[in-house]
């Protein structure tokens, strides 16, 4: 009995080493997105470059797509962006919010990497962003065709991470909602 | 009691840099309790970006933002809480330095008392001990256990 009072303090170090070392080396700064399982937050912005002045969330519905925040003083933003070609051009549907950017730059930023995006709305202030619970750029989420925002991603979209967190979720969602249910 | 002590020292602590923030962003109240409102939670707020620093002390772009939302909402006349809650909408339980109590902060809310509760039995079992040893010249004898 005296032995076992004296491993108290052994097995309470223990389990704090486990505890910690569980937690090691975990990506403290991907945050989960609380608003996965919403409806993306309505807005009506300005369009950067289009045949209309402004969009709102109704863009979001009837077909897949994905949300992406970038600015030109985005330096991972530029990293990315080959690939968000790639993905536009095999038929996925970006839509691009610039965030506190300058309308000229963007436009020149588009005009010389080219355009992935199936709309770019201009969001100045970073209102749409705020509701977004974005902290930074880049970010991309992908949205349902119901409007609803499946995932959030932090940082650079490359093929590694499309095919390991987007296109999954995709199917799974798809193979749920193929079975006759039409609300998520 | 204690509550309002802490909040008066955070207070006192967190005035250096909001006076260096005042001269950086200025939001107008309709009155002083607002102001007040605003003050205690900005730094009730954690910055997502940076985050180890309440919105009020960070100077990240995002902290800004979060900033004029937060003096928005005060002035449209939302409580504390609705503004605290909006924000943890969308960045979850991080952005508040005030967790809620679920399965996933029990060992931060419950772990101190824990450690606590286990650690002032052993040191009394041990005072005991020592007490009793004290008492006997015969150490060899196990202690009675059972009462």
């Amino acid at each position: 009995m005296k032995y076992l009072w004296g491993l108290i303090p052994l097995a309470l170090f223990a389990a704090l080493a486990l505890l910690l070392n569980a937690n090691l080396g975990r990506d403290t700064e991907s945050m989960p997105s609380a608003l996965v399982g919403r409806s993306v937050p309505a807005f009506d912005l300005p369009a950067l470059a289009s045949n209309r002045d402004s969009y709102d969330q109704e863009i979001f519905k009837g077909r897949w797509s994905l949300l992406n925040i970038w600015a030109t003083w985005c330096p991972t933003c530029y990293v990315e962006h080959p690939y968000f070609i790639e993905l536009a051009r095999s038929g996925v549907a970006i839509v691009g919010v610039n965030y506190k950017d300058d309308d000229d730059k963007a436009r020149r930023y588009l005009a010389e990497l080219g355009n992935p995006y199936t709309e770019v709305v201009v969001d100045k202030q970073g209102n749409l962003a705020l509701d977004l619970g974005v902290y930074g750029a880049p970010e991309t989420f992908l949205v349902s065709p119901e409007g609803k925002i499946l995932l959030r991603h932090a940082g650079e979209v490359n093929a590694h991470v499309w095919e390991e967190k987007f296109v999954p979720l995709m199917a799974r969602y798809e193979a749920y909602h193929g079975g006759g249910e039409d609300t998520p | 009691m204690r509550v309002m002590i802490s909040r008066s020292l955070a207070s006192l602590l967190c005035a250096l840099p909001l006076l260096v923030l005042a001269a950086i962003d200025v939001y107008e109240f309709d009155s002083p309790e607002q102001e007040a409102r605003f003050r205690s939670l900005t730094q009730e707020l954690r910055c997502p970006k940076c985050q180890n620093q309440s919105i009020a002390d960070s100077d990240a772009d995002i902290s800004g933002d979060m900033r004029a939302r937060t003096a928005q909402m005060i002035r449209d006349g939302h409580s504390d809480r609705e503004v605290v809650d909006f924000f943890r909408e969308r960045y979850g339980d991080f952005v508040s330095y005030r967790p809620p109590l679920a399965a996933n902060t029990a060992v931060l809310w419950l772990g101190p008392g824990i450690v606590l509760l286990f650690g002032g039995l052993l040191i009394f079992r041990l005072m005991r001990r020592a007490a009793r040893a004290a008492d006997q010249d015969d150490d060899d004898l196990p202690p009675p256990e059972t009462h």
